[in-house]
């Protein structure tokens, strides 16, 4: 067991190309943290750097007190899932699991004892002759996962490891990596680009963005209070609406109508032009169903498209964005690996309700629920920094 | 109805053409069978049956040096027993050394990245198309010079070089195969490059080694132009240069029954070894290593 301590992690490569640019995370010991994001963040080659089989450009690795960018990835005592699970296929389940023990020269009574205890754990007693070519995938996922829990290691290390399963088993394997997690207690890095992932198992999640820490937060405070806009982007499903906002006062001014604001939100926001404002699609709904409006306002507009789920209903209105919103809204779907042909805001009503598609609905929003975003930097400027972990950008100067 | 009898006439096609093939290749392999079994009179009688009229294993006794031999042949199952020696070793020495060298090579221009790996490709290419022929004169002169003419190494170091490119390509195509995870994933559990190399690339591999080892071994077994060229006794002639020394009282009449018995002997170890082999040389060794 032991934390693992990352400072200043850059990871430059042959041309100049910074993989990873000065990130800076502390896994606490015990800790489940995910790193997420979308590909080409550099969350994979974080991971590689914790176990050795990346180099590091300039920062400290620090696992436990020892700084190991030095140290090889069989001296640091971690244990690593991989994304294709990555078993020696000449050999059996259980020579797969006793292998890290082999090598550490265990007798042949230690390593029988370990091998049946994790097989136990996992439900592999069955298996543990056959060639790992003859199980399926959740059953490989299983066996990667015992060869990582023989070793007593400081840490799991896992990257990507449900990506290969279809939905159900993903869904089962999830639940099961926590409940185990949390019965070892041990320290974990876990990589995915998946939100659900991110949002369920983590203790601590951290956003990067080509190589740049976004955020670093709890999963609630990430969703309350995204530090970006691209976080707020990328942590929801559906995601966040953005739509173009000025503010006079206290009310916000939207292509749809004015939305009234809080008062201490709207002092953040105050006099700075063209903003844009993110809206969850459940922060709406259909003023018809809704029976107390006390705080939000309400506007109407054209619904084009209607999908009814049985307990919520997406309904999709389009609008117009000024060409500097635009632009930025473009840049994000970019970022965050989507490809949106239109400016359109998702709303997600109560499934009751009776809007048809073509209507003229009259739609409520809360106006409390609303961040604001600085179009040009993309940072949020109605975040409670107190409930919103680590803004690296925001808090540390931004970086260069 | 249409269907049914359109199958049966493919199987017939089918089975036909694989008659065909068998007998054009088998036949003279056959032939040879035969005449090994054939008396010393039978085989220079004018219209030879091509079934042996009387049986006899005499050719057997003569060449191996079992039981009562022909008179005038004890010499022959001597040499011929020191070439079968000599074959053995060189083939085996070379076969081991070669596929040794070529698995490290294979695995370093596989792996590393560096200077001039393209150059190396190229040049061990280069060399297996280079003709045998055109080396004889140069390395006689070489070997003399060296005092490595007529023996084993003199023969072991040109079969191995002329191996090694094959091997090298082959066992590099094996090797790229072999995802990069798994390497680094014995790196994590705990090994040093070299245990990973040995305890799961090597494996895994397994079916590359063993084409490379057998390519090796038949080119060593077969070759004759080195053979004849670079040896002088029989301390290290090989069988396939043994064979052209064999010729009998009668330069008219060369003994036909013993070479062919000398050949039906030197074809059944690479038979042996094909049928050991072939079950080690199975594709889809590595399936199951990765996502299916």
């Amino acid at each position: 067991m032991a934390s693992i301590d990352m400072k200043n992690i850059v990871k430059q490569y042959g041309d100049g190309f910074p993989a990873v640019n000065d990130v800076s995370i502390d896994v606490q010991d015990g800790e489940f943290m995910i790193l997420v994001g979308p590909s080409g963040c550099g969350k994979s080659t974080l991971l590689r750097m914790i176990v050795g089989l990346e180099d590091i450009t300039s920062g400290d690795m620090m696992i436990g007190d020892k700084r190991v960018n030095d140290l090889a990835p069989r001296d640091r005592n971690l244990a690593m899932v991989f994304q294709n699970y990555a078993l020696y296929p000449h050999l059996t389940v259980y020579e797969n699991i006793a292998f890290p023990l082999r090598l550490a020269k265990a007798p042949d009574a230690e390593v029988d004892e370990k091998v049946r205890a994790a097989s136990k754990t996992l439900e592999l007693d069955e298996h543990l002759e056959r060639k790992p070519g003859n199980l399926s995938g959740g059953q490989r996922q299983r066996v990667a996962m015992g060869r990582a829990i023989v070793r007593e290691a400081d840490a799991f290390l896992f990257d990507e490891p449900l990506s290969n399963l279809d939905a159900k088993l993903r869904g089962q394997m999830r639940t099961e990596i926590s409940r185990l997690q949390k019965r070892l207690g041990i320290t974990t890095v876990y990589v995915t680009h998946d939100q659900t992932e991110a949002m369920t198992l983590g203790d601590r999640v951290a956003v990067l963005k080509r190589g740049v820490l976004q955020q670093l937060a709890t999963p609630r405070e990430l969703y309350e209070n995204p530090g970006n806009l691209f976080v707020a982007g990328f942590i929801g499903s559906p995601p966040m609406n953005f739509l173009p906002a000025t503010v006079e006062g206290t009310s916000v001014k939207l292509p749809f109508g004015t939305v009234e604001l809080p008062r201490e939100k709207a002092e953040k926001a105050a006099g700075k032009g063209l903003l844009m404002a993110g809206i969850r699609p459940e922060h709406f709904e259909d003023a018809s169903v809704k029976t107390e409006k006390a705080s939000g306002s309400t506007f109407t507009a054209k619904v084009e498209v209607v999908e009814w789920l049985g307990n919520e209903t997406y309904a999709y209105i389009p609008f117009e964005a000024p060409p500097e919103v635009e632009e930025q809204l473009r840049q994000l779907e970019r970022d965050l690996d989507g490809e949106s042909l239109h400016t359109q805001l998702v709303v997600s009503l109560d499934g009751a309700s009776r809007i048809t598609e073509g209507e003229e609905a009259e739609i409520w929003v809360d106006g409390s629920k609303m961040h604001l975003f600085d179009p040009a930097t993309g940072e949020n400027l109605t975040v409670d920094h107190e409930h919103a972990g680590r803004i690296p950008s925001a808090t540390e100067g931004a970086p260069a | 109805m249409a269907t049914t009898s359109r199958a049966t006439r493919n199987v017939v096609g089918t089975w036909v053409g694989f008659v065909i093939i068998l007998v054009w290749c088998l036949l003279p392999v056959v032939w040879i069978l035969s005449l090994s079994f054939k008396g010393s009179g039978e085989t220079a009688a004018g219209s030879p049956h091509f079934l042996p009229q009387d049986w006899t294993l005499q050719n057997y006794r003569d060449i191996l040096g079992i039981g009562s031999v022909t008179p005038g042949q004890e010499t022959t199952n001597n040499d011929f027993l020191d070439a079968l020696r000599n074959s053995f070793g060189i083939a085996i020495i070379a076969t081991l050394l070669s596929v040794v060298f070529a698995t490290l090579a294979a695995y370093a221009i596989a792996r590393l990245e560096f200077k001039g790996k393209r150059l190396v490709l190229s040049l061990a290419l280069a060399i297996a198309m280079f003709p045998v022929v055109a080396l004889v004169g140069p390395l006689f002169d070489l070997w003399r010079t060296l005092h490595l003419f007529n023996t084993w190494p003199g023969l072991i170091i040109p079969y191995m070089s002329f191996t090694l490119p094959l091997a090298i390509w082959t066992l590099s195509a094996f090797f790229r195969e072999i995802p990069w995870e798994m390497e680094q994933a014995a790196q994590v559990d705990g090994a040093t490059s070299w245990q990973a190399f040995r305890k799961v690339i090597v494996p895994l591999a397994a079916p590359g080694v063993f084409t490379a080892a057998i390519l090796t071994f038949f080119f060593a077994w077969n070759e004759f132009v080195l053979a004849i060229s670079l040896t002088s006794t029989t301390d290290s002639r090989t069988v396939p240069a043994q064979l052209s020394f064999f010729v009998g009282p009668d330069p008219f009449n060369p003994p036909y029954g013993l070479l062919a018995t000398a050949s039906v002997v030197v074809t059944v170890p690479i038979i042996i070894i094909v049928l050991l082999f072939q079950r080690k040389i199975v594709a889809g060794l590595t399936s199951g290593a990765v996502k299916g």
